[in-house]
């Protein structure tokens, strides 16, 4: 059975490592600051006992006031999970850090968020639209598209 | 005095016998050689995730036949696990086990054109093919009994499966299980040791273990490069943990071990189906479950080891009658991140066969 790591405990050593860069944190869900979000992730990649190598998901949701960005991380090793989201409250040119650099597996999802949310990640080498044709407009899983 | 060259740029489909549906790659050629490529994606879009949006939970199932549609079963089959762990709905025993045949049976049904349609970008032009479709066929036939339906079944349904077996499936089903293993032993004779498969396919397009968990690999493709993942045992869903049952795995991570890999993981899916019908439960199929679902606002993922890898519904309510957000995390895509590093170097025609050889179906990459 895959185990969920208790979001508290995980955030209690990034905290650790990167004061300030967690904005909340419950018994499943783990939300850090957007900038701090590629130290977070390299950390958790990189530091023994966690060993999240490997990217099940990226994805986004729109809550209208903020967009959530939602990465689901495992470890085959330990055969453990991690669900750590980060905020992006600017509607207008919202933007993420690109964890392409750790997971190759980012490339084609960042893509597919940046098409269909509007949302740019930072560091990505190949940032255009992967569904939808340049030139369209609008985003069409924004609440506000329709 | 050397000669100076220039790339060339092939675009290769949308519409090509090799590109499975309607796909296209541009690749850049230095003569023969496979520089780079870029998959185009999106001639299949329907806007599958915002529909979901739109309709009533119940209402989707029928859409998600649509993504994988050459393994509908396995989509519905997830896509009812996300919403019951949502909504916290219980299936009874005898759904649980019916799914599990089902989804087996899928499973088979799409590795066969998996390893058919690779069999064919091989050269093997369309033989092996109609032997795996004639197998396929059966199967189709037994959905067929169950769901009225030879493509798009649509038969699973939140908190069960919508009608029981009829009497005429199980006495098929047993037919189906003497003839199975007979056929893959046909394959194995035909191809196994096929001296043109082999020379094809042994060697090429080798994706290695480092590289396929960092592309987020999964199914076939990440366990034929020698990583022993599978979700049935890794976190186990449904009732497969009842079943004895072995993780085939591979070493190299090139085409032909991509292939052996398929060929094995029917076997493994013949030894869940035979124990499921030993042990299939009487009793109801279906939970009662109010038309007009309202799980509790929240969030879930529920994820599932379809024919292709790791398919899995993540999704959020708002506590009203439609989901709020329903993303769909296709191994078909996923598997595809991997392909550039898998044909640099290569010629054109082993280009084909490692595309060939991670099998994906359009429906899923462009949802």
């Amino acid at each position: 059975m895959t185990i969920t790591l208790s979001a508290k405990e995980v955030a209690s050593k990034i905290e650790e490592n990167f004061p300030g860069s967690v904005v909340e944190s419950s018994r499943d869900n783990l939300v850090v600051r957007g900038d701090s979000l590629l130290d977070v992730a390299r950390f958790l990649k990189d530091t023994e006992g966690l060993d999240f190598d490997f990217l099940n998901f990226i994805t986004a949701v729109d809550y209208y006031d903020h967009f959530e960005v939602v990465y689901l991380l495992s470890s085959l090793e330990h055969n453990h999970c991690l669900t750590v989201k980060t905020r992006c409250h600017d509607r207008e040119n919202p933007a993420v850090p690109s964890v392409i650099s750790l997971w190759q597996g980012a490339d084609f999802q960042e893509r597919e968020i940046y098409d269909l949310f509007g949302i740019k990640f930072e560091g990505h080498p190949n940032m255009k639209r992967i569904f939808l044709w340049e030139g369209f407009e609008g985003y069409p899983l924004r609440k506000d598209f329709i | 005095m050397a000669l100076r060259t220039e790339p060339f740029v092939l675009n290769m489909g949308p519409v090509h016998p090799s590109t499975h549906g309607v796909f296209r790659m541009r690749a850049t050629l230095d003569g023969e050689v496979v520089v780079d490529i870029e998959p185009v994606f999106g001639y299949l879009h329907r806007g599958i995730e915002k529909l979901a949006e739109q309709r009533t939970y119940t209402g989707t199932i029928p859409l998600t036949d649509r993504l994988d549609y050459i393994s509908s079963m396995s989509n519905n089959f997830a896509y009812c696990l996300a919403v019951e762990k949502l909504a916290g709905i219980k299936v009874p025993e005898r759904a649980e086990y019916i799914r599990v045949i089902m989804a087996e049976l899928q499973r088979i049904a799409s590795l066969l054109i998996a390893v058919g349609s690779f069999l064919n970008d091989c050269g093997a032009y369309f033989t092996p093919f109609l032997y795996m479709f004639r197998e396929r066929e059966r199967i189709v036939d037994l959905f067929e009994m169950v769901s009225g339906q030879r493509l798009t079944y649509n038969y699973m349904r939140v908190g069960g499966v919508s009608q029981d077996l009829p009497k005429e499936f199980m006495p098929a089903l047993h037919k189906f299980m003497n003839l199975m293993p007979r056929f893959l032993d046909e394959y194995d004779r035909l191809l196994m040791q096929n001296e043109i498969l082999i020379a094809r396919a042994k060697g090429v397009g080798i994706l290695t273990r480092e590289q396929a968990i960092n592309s987020s690999a999964s199914g076939p493709v990440l366990r034929a490069s020698g990583v022993k993942w599978d979700i049935r045992k890794a976190d186990p869903y449904s009732v497969y943990d009842r079943f004895d049952f072995d993780i085939p795995a591979q070493e190299s991570g090139d085409c032909y071990d991509r292939y052996r890999q398929r060929v094995e993981e029917m076997r493994q899916s013949l030894r869940i189906i035979q124990q499921a019908m030993e042990q299939l439960p009487p009793g109801p199929v279906r939970t009662e479950v109010p038309h007009l679902i309202r799980p509790p606002a929240g969030e879930a993922y529920a994820r599932i080891e379809c024919p292709k890898g790791e398919l899995g519904f993540y999704l959020v309510s708002d506590n009203s009658i439609a989901p709020y957000r329903c993303h769909i995390r296709p191994p078909s895509l996923l598997n595809l991140t991997a392909l550039r590093d898998m044909v640099r170097g290569w010629k054109v025609a082993d280009l084909i066969i490692i595309f060939g050889s991670i099998d994906i179906t359009v429906g899923e990459i462009d949802r």
